[in-house]
């Protein structure tokens, strides 16, 4: 990223000027930095009135934590560095529509009992947080108890080595209407946490190398995320006690590991998954108490388990879906089938189409009995590509004794979707 | 002295026709496989199953034949002044080294050209130590009984044991003892077979690692530093030198 | 020149050589001749040093055998049945004993130039009729000027043509004070060619003597009609 402003905040700038010297005149302007009215952001904040604009040239500014209690626009011009020096949360902003751009926000405090951070919105409607460089931060931004806020083109740069030792990049928590669009995520516990956040979108975020999860969802209904990346994360994306959330055109990539899970579902409900791409994950997707969700179009890609769905899951839809070079494309712990697997394509599957209507003429098993031993006694793992294995699945196949009778596609595609 | 019984039999077993057969087996199927696989870590774990599987059958079954074959030709070397442990490393020797340039020839090129990094070398030390850990067991099936059809017998249930029947033992142990927290002991039992050690030391190598979950992770544990690959080495060459050294004994102290 | 004292050997319960003694001398000629089963190839192999005595010791020029592989040096073998790898050729096995043996002194080529064999150096042994494998075994027994030649049935399987030349060579060789031994069922075929004679019969050496001494004996003027003689003594 680029110091300096980009075309989002030279309009929104704009915007400001206009809004300044246009002929209603709209709140006072002033300037924070060596040579100017003020030397320091506090003193400017203090002095401001409701609606004013306070511009902040370059250099670095050690204040402390700065309160933005009333409503106005703080614009950084040359990247200005607001430093926290390890001690303190850096910008509070307890007041409704707030401005906040073009600031490099660093090192807040580390104290883990009020959660520090560097940008932190307490209560407050319409606050826009737009193209910040947030730089080695406990929490990277939080919101709580905030409405139609925006959230976007931000850096977010963190160094955790331990969990218990690193905040959140963007952490929400008993807000709705919120957007948090653009934004780039790395080195957190979480790379964006959404508790008890209803009606929100997150879209275009990269979410990457974060410690534990790259989206981590508790309790957040109606919300989307749409076309995100996530790579590389800790563990993948966690959505949990969740109903009603929509995920498109998202990547989970690259979240290998003992317990890594490209997308982590537990206990959802109602929910449609369309169109993302997972890529070499331990599992791809991991689903648990998850009821009447839809997966379709999604390409299952180079995983170790394509799909985990535990036999606490019912009346799920997977449906043209592509599964390719996964080890095992499907994995279960029951005996039990409630989902249907209709219209996949499996790379694995052997069948013929005799009347060439692109739908294989004999039924395909996903569930391999090698993975469902595995299931059921995880050492038996060690014999991953041996030649027993290779036996039992062969035999498994020609005539099934140990994997579910149901557990079927009836209508396997003979050729991939182009997804 | 045992050099040149080495270098004799090395150039009459490169005329056989097994051997040419094995090598372009190899060769024919590491190619296709490179070939087929666009992703090289896949071609990797699939040309380590065929490796596994037909490295070790070709390896003791034709050296069997190949020493029953040659008794006779044994006897006429006993005849000459020659010791006879040097004739049995000989004969060693000489069967190992037409075995591995087999070897070498039909998989070596392909792997290096295609697997990039240390995974090919691996790949190719565990080929080769396969091999004469296989070369070995079929000398030790040789001397223990003088008739060809049981030798070849015993040489291929030992063959059948190591690729399928150890592991079957493995996955009832792990069944019957699922209660309980067997999963070091499992790791070391595993380790025992030279087959199962090796697969499971290149799929550490890999990516694919992480799905060994736990289990792999004890094994890592152990076999991932200096010390552990140190000692799994160090099976690997026992495995070779037991066996061989046990069937030199009886050798050199049978009747012909 | 080999001393066997008190040697006997067991195959499991089966008694194969039983406390045997004797001496051979070079210049001897020595027919080892008794029915099938009576140990004498066993007694051969205990020589070589490729079968090992369950008890009693083998010395060849006033050295123990056993753990000894050197006095070979001094053995020039026949094999009953030779047979040598497949796809060598003949000029590999030659050059390969050649090499295992590590001769320098000029070698006895005599019998390579009688079969003929120097014309089929490049053929490989698994094409040879089991004649001309015989030929190659003789040729090689001869060929390192050994002291002890040890014969198995060495004219079975030559044609007559063949088997003549060998026979004068053995002739020869003994001439020339070598020690000979040779089993052989084909009794007339030694007839002009031993000086002495080994009689055994399960496991035991029946007699030891020589040939003069056994056609005075049996008033017999063919070793044959001697042997045949003493048999029929024997049923009596």
């Amino acid at each position: 990223m680029p110091v300096g402003l980009n075309v989002i905040s030279v309009v929104s700038w704009l915007v400001c000027v206009l809004l300044m010297t246009g002929p209603k005149g709209y709140g006072n302007v002033c300037h924070v930095g060596s040579g100017y009215a003020y030397s320091s952001v506090k003193a400017a904040i203090e002095a401001a009135q409701k609606g004013d604009t306070i511009y902040v040239h370059g250099g670095t500014y050690q204040e402390g934590n700065i309160l933005i209690d009333k409503r106005l626009a703080l614009i950084g011009l040359e990247l200005p560095v607001l430093d926290g020096q390890k001690k303190y949360e850096i910008v509070s902003i307890k007041a409704d529509s707030v401005l906040l751009t073009g600031f490099r926000i660093q090192h807040s405090g580390r104290a883990s009992l009020d959660d520090p951070g560097g940008i932190k919105v307490y209560d407050s409607k319409h606050v826009h947080i737009i193209n910040n460089h947030l730089y080695d931060n406990f929490f990277g931004i939080y919101l709580q108890y905030s409405q139609q806020c925006i959230v976007k083109d931000n850096i977010l740069e963190a160094f955790g080595q331990e969990e218990q030792e690193i905040g959140n990049g963007i952490h929400c928590w008993k807000s709705e209407d919120l957007q948090i669009i653009g934004n780039t995520i790395t080195g957190h516990r979480d790379g964006i946490y959404f508790e008890f956040v209803y009606r929100s979108v997150v879209w275009r975020n990269i979410s990457s190398d974060n410690l534990r999860y790259g989206l981590h969802f508790m309790f957040s209904h109606d919300d989307a995320y749409i076309t995100n990346i996530f790579r590389n994360n800790g563990a993948g994306v966690a959505v949990m006690f969740t109903k009603n959330v929509k995920m498109f055109n998202n990547t989970f990539e690259d979240n290998w590991g003992d317990a890594a899970t490209g997308l982590l579902l537990k206990e959802i409900s109602d929910s449609y998954l369309f169109n993302n791409r997972f890529l070499r994950n331990t599992s791809g997707v991991y689903m648990e108490g998850t009821n009447r969700i839809r997966v379709e179009k999604n390409v299952f890609r180079s995983n170790g388990w394509g799909m985990k769905i535990q036999a606490s899951c019912a009346d799920n839809e997977i449906l043209h879906n592509n599964f390719i070079g996964n080890t095992f494309d499907i994995g279960t712990n029951g005996s039990l089938v409630l989902n249907s697997f209709d219209g996949n394509y499996w790379d694995k599957y052997e069948g013929y189409d005799l009347n060439k209507d692109q739908v294989g003429d004999v039924p395909y098993r996903p569930l391999s009995v090698f993975s469902v031993i595995v299931e059921q006694n995880p050492p038996a793992m060690l014999l991953y590509r041996s030649f027993i294995v290779t036996l039992l699945d062969r035999s498994e196949r020609i005539i099934p004794t140990l994997t579910p009778d149901n557990f079927i596609d009836n209508m396997p595609k003979m050729s991939a979707f182009p997804l | 002295m045992f050099n040149k019984i080495q270098k004799f039999i090395f150039s009459d077993i490169l005329n056989n026709r097994i051997i040419l057969a094995y090598t372009l087996l190899l060769a024919v199927l590491s190619w296709s496989v490179f070939n087929i696989e666009d992703d090289g870590n896949k071609g990797v774990l699939t040309l380590l199953n065929i490796i596994l599987l037909t490295t070790p059958l070709v390896s003791i079954i034709f050296t069997a034949i190949y020493l029953y074959n040659s008794a006779e030709f044994i006897e006429l070397l006993l005849s000459q002044p020659v010791n006879r442990g040097k004739i049995w490393t000989g004969l060693f020797l000489g069967l190992l080294s037409s075995l591995v340039f087999a070897f070498l020839l039909g998989a070596g090129i392909p792997i290096i050209i295609y697997v990039r990094g240390s995974i090919g070398l691996i790949l190719l030390g565990t080929g080769l130590m396969i091999t004469a850990i296989f070369v070995s067991l079929g000398f030790l099936c040789t001397i223990l009984t003088r008739d060809k059809a049981r030798g070849i017998g015993i040489s291929i249930l030992l063959w059948l044991f190591f690729s399928l029947l150890f592991d079957g033992l493995v996955l009832f142990l792990l069944f019957q003892f699922a209660e309980y927290p067997i999963e070091h002991a499992m790791v070391g039992v595993t380790a025992l077979n030279p087959i199962d050690l090796a697969r499971i030391f290149i799929i550490l190598q890999l990516d694919v690692s992480a799905m060994l979950g736990y289990t792999g992770a004890i094994f890592k544990d152990f076999f991932g530093t200096g010390l552990g690959a140190a000692i799994g080495f160090l099976l690997l060459c026992l495995w070779v030198m037991i066996p061989f050294l046990i069937s030199r004994r009886m050798f050199i102290r049978k009747d012909l | 020149m080999i001393e066997i004292q008190n040697v006997s050997k067991n195959f499991g319960k089966l008694e194969v050589l039983k406390h045997i003694d004797l001496t051979c001398e070079a210049g001897q000629c020595i027919a080892l001749i008794g029915p099938n089963g009576c140990g004498k190839t066993t007694l051969i192999k205990c020589i070589l040093g490729m079968v090992i005595p369950t008890e009693g010791n083998i010395r060849f020029k006033g050295k123990d055998i056993s753990n000894d592989y050197a006095y070979r040096h001094d053995i020039g073998y026949m094999p009953q049945v030779g047979r040598y790898p497949d796809n060598m050729t003949i000029g590999q096995v030659f050059d390969m004993i050649r090499d295992i043996r590590s001769v320098k002194e000029t070698l006895d080529e005599e019998l390579v130039e009688k079969f003929a064999l120097r014309d089929m150096r490049e053929k490989k042994m698994r094409t040879l009729s089991g004649g001309t494998v015989q030929k190659v075994s003789a040729s090689l027994s001869f060929l390192f000027t050994p002291e002890v030649l040890i014969l198995d049935e060495p004219t079975a399987g030559l044609d007559p043509l063949a088997s003549e030349i060998l026979k004068e060579k053995i002739i020869r060789e003994k001439g020339k004070g070598k020690l000979v031994l040779i089993t052989s069922h084909l009794l007339s075929e030694l007839d002009d060619l031993v000086t002495h004679i080994i009689m055994m019969q399960e496991g035991e050496i029946r007699f030891f003597m020589p040939v003069t001494e056994l056609k005075n004996a049996t008033h017999t003027d063919s070793l044959a009609k001697a042997i045949t003689h003493i048999l029929k003594r024997d049923d009596v």
